[in-house]
């Protein structure tokens, strides 16, 4: 496994990951002022609110792992629990 | 006469599985779909049925409508899919399985009364059970039986619900049933509800799935539970609290789903999470949202099984599937880890793949029907499933930290399955009109239009970028080798615990009753001994010998006396 010969692959390289994460944040970027920019129909009232959809999408992936970790405190038995 | 029912091309195949081997045995499993979607593509025209008799009632094995015909075109497709897929397989039982199985899928969604589709219910729960077994653990063979109960208790109660059905309403007829149908309604309510995996219900799911084989849990992601959402799309359209009960599918298993280590648990988990939104689309019962939700069971089949090969095939080459102990395996699997990412965008609902174009018409439905709040749980959902199944499976197995695994590629015949799966989830996301048009409801519906496509695609950015923050944090939680509890522990633990400390009980009682009886009954029998009834031979041991003796005087003479009186 440690053979030094070995290939380095594309996300050995720090600065690839690097890369990758900063066209990520641009699009973000990119895609919250295009709600400023584009016409979207509306539904609900909610929906009036600038970005947000970039709001709620990021906030419910935050609310989801927060609680999905204290459900661990609760739920999580070790890996042979049902075997004892 | 070219009509007859699509299951017969599969039975007949099960049995030539049995008898052929290798290449002419692989044949025969593909054929067999091919065949059958040709046969449906070509000779059943909607309307057509086929009826039988038995015991003087008329039953209805084939019955023909755009939504049958729909569902059945993806069993084939299904099925063919898998079949590649297994295409190395050469374990019989599990060929006969599946073949049996993807055939009783058919004839489930081609049945015209209760008692055909009751025949067919049963023989899906008993064939798929061999693809859990067939792994040949002990904890499979456990899993399985657990599974299996749940599948009869299914078939059990939607034979007592026909029944009701047939006495209160002298039809037998598998149309819109409805839960005004009073206790035959929910009956067949709860029948179907226990094979579509509702909350509560859907244990037998993340319990079996995962323990199944590499190439079963394909076939298993594909027919039991789109049967099921055949089947309330037929009977219990419009019943408002499949809305509910969908939102609740839809939201739950997404916190499983992220703590979760075995990452084909995962994807059982994302399978409810998926059925939640058919579910409500079904609940919500406008022409708009019931082709939503069929819409969506079939690119949910291709996208789920498209996921489940890809994680079926590390399974195949790594030999575990925890997330626990993967990672770096684009080095070793770059095919694989294209194909799975192309499962995890269409599950995702990313604009121009598969979910994408039948998501949205259920999430359209719930603002049209004015749900707001249901539908901001959904929009929650559909953020979850991108963190977990479009994110996380791909990103655990393939990419974090470099595990050192070095494998290889997955089987020419996998990535071939998978590629095809690949291919279809990337043409209904960019075709969807060929889709639309098989869809049962008329309905006028485009989805790529600018409010959408943004909104969608700021709300994945997003989830990913909360990804992207909580990993940087270090608060995303790791994956740790564990389990974590859910329905099955009642029946796993609290069932067997209670049982046991009952019995520790009982035999307690038991001690301590003889503990406190001994030294009375010894005085007792010491007395007797000393007493004068003491020295008659019968009193002084009851050996059995004697007492066979003694029964079979009295009865001699009572046979002599009986005889001669």
């Amino acid at each position: 496994m440690s053979d030094k010969n070995e290939k380095v692959y594309f996300f050995d390289r720090p600065e690839n990951i690097e890369r990758l994460l900063k066209g990520f944040y641009a699009i973000c970027i990119l895609l919250v002022l295009a709600d400023f920019v584009l016409h979207r129909h509306i539904g609900f009232g909610w929906e009036e609110i600038p970005a947000f959809y970039s709001l709620y999408g990021f906030a419910a992936c935050v609310v989801l792992v927060v609680i999905a970790k204290k459900m661990r405190n609760v739920l999580m038995r070790k890996e042979d629990y049902y075997d004892e | 006469m070219s009509e007859f029912s699509p299951f017969l091309l599969f039975f007949i195949a099960a049995l030539l599985v049995g008898f052929t081997r290798d290449l002419p045995r692989q044949l025969i499993l593909l054929a067999t779909p091919v065949l059958t979607g040709l046969h449906l593509w070509l000779n059943i025209e909607v309307g057509s049925s086929v009826s039988y008799s038995i015991m003087n009632y008329e039953l209805v094995a084939m019955r023909v409508d755009k939504l049958s015909l729909l569902f059945g075109y993806l069993f084939c497709i299904a099925s063919f899919i898998g079949s590649i897929f297994a295409f190395h397989v050469k374990d019989t039982k599990q060929h006969i399985a599946a073949v049996t199985y993807a055939g009783s899928a058919l004839g489930a969604v081609f049945a015209g009364d209760l008692i055909t589709l009751f025949i067919f219910w049963e023989l899906l729960a008993i064939s798929s059970v061999f693809l859990i077994w067939a792994r040949g653990t002990e904890r499979a063979l456990k899993a399985g039986l657990r599974y299996l109960v749940f599948q009869v208790l299914s078939g059990v109660l939607l034979l007592a619900g026909a029944l009701v059905y047939f006495h209160d309403t002298g039809s037998l007829a598998f149309d819109h049933i409805g839960l005004d149908a009073g206790i035959a309604g929910w009956l067949i309510f709860i029948a179907f509800g226990i094979k579509s995996a509702f909350p509560f219900l859907h244990s037998w799911l993340t319990d079996g799935y995962p323990e199944a084989t590499v190439t079963g849990t394909v076939f298993l992601s594909a027919f039991t539970t789109k049967v099921a959402v055949y089947a309330l799309a037929r009977g219990f359209a419009g019943e408002e609290i499949l809305v509910y009960i969908g939102v609740t599918m839809a939201c739950f298993p997404i916190f499983y789903a992220v703590i979760e280590n075995d990452l084909r648990k995962v994807l059982a988990y994302s399978l409810i999470n998926q059925v939640g939104f058919m579910v409500t689309g079904i609940g919500i019962g406008t022409a708009l949202a019931l082709n939503g939700a069929i819409a969506h069971a079939f690119s949910d089949v291709i996208f789920k099984g498209l996921l489940f090969m890809s994680m079926g095939a590390v399974l195949y080459r790594v030999g575990n599937i925890n997330g626990s102990s993967l990672g770096g395996l684009y080095k070793s699997m770059p095919k694989t880890t294209v194909l799975c990412i192309v499962g995890a965008l269409s599950i995702s609902a990313f604009p121009l793949f598969s979910g994408f174009v039948s998501k949205s018409m259920v999430m359209t439905a719930l603002m049209y029907e004015d749900y707001g709040y249901l539908w901001l749980l959904m929009l929650f959902a559909s953020a979850g499933v991108f963190h977990h199944a479009g994110i996380k499976i791909p990103y655990f197995a393939f990419f974090a930290h470099d595990s050192g695994i070095r494998t290889e590629e997955a089987p020419r015949n996998m990535l071939i399955a998978m590629s095809i799966a690949a291919l279809l989830c990337i043409f209904i996301g960019t075709q969807p009109q060929y889709l639309y048009a098989m869809l049962p409801w008329e309905v006028e519906y485009w989805p790529y239009d600018v409010t959408h496509v943004l909104a969608q695609l700021q709300l994945l950015f997003f989830s990913a970028l909360a990804f992207v923050w909580l990993n940087k944090k270090g608060l995303y939680p790791p994956e740790l080798p564990s389990v974590n509890l859910d329905m099955e522990w009642f029946y796993r633990k609290l069932v067997p615990v209670a049982a046991q400390r009952v019995v520790t009980s009982l035999r307690d009682t038991k001690a301590s009753v003889l503990s406190i009886a001994t030294v009375p009954m010894q005085d007792i029998q010491t007395k007797f001994t000393k007493s004068s009834v003491a020295k008659y031979y019968l009193s002084e041991s009851w050996p059995t010998g004697s007492m066979v003796f003694w029964i079979s005087v009295i009865l001699v003479t009572f046979l002599a006396l009986n005889a001669f009186g």
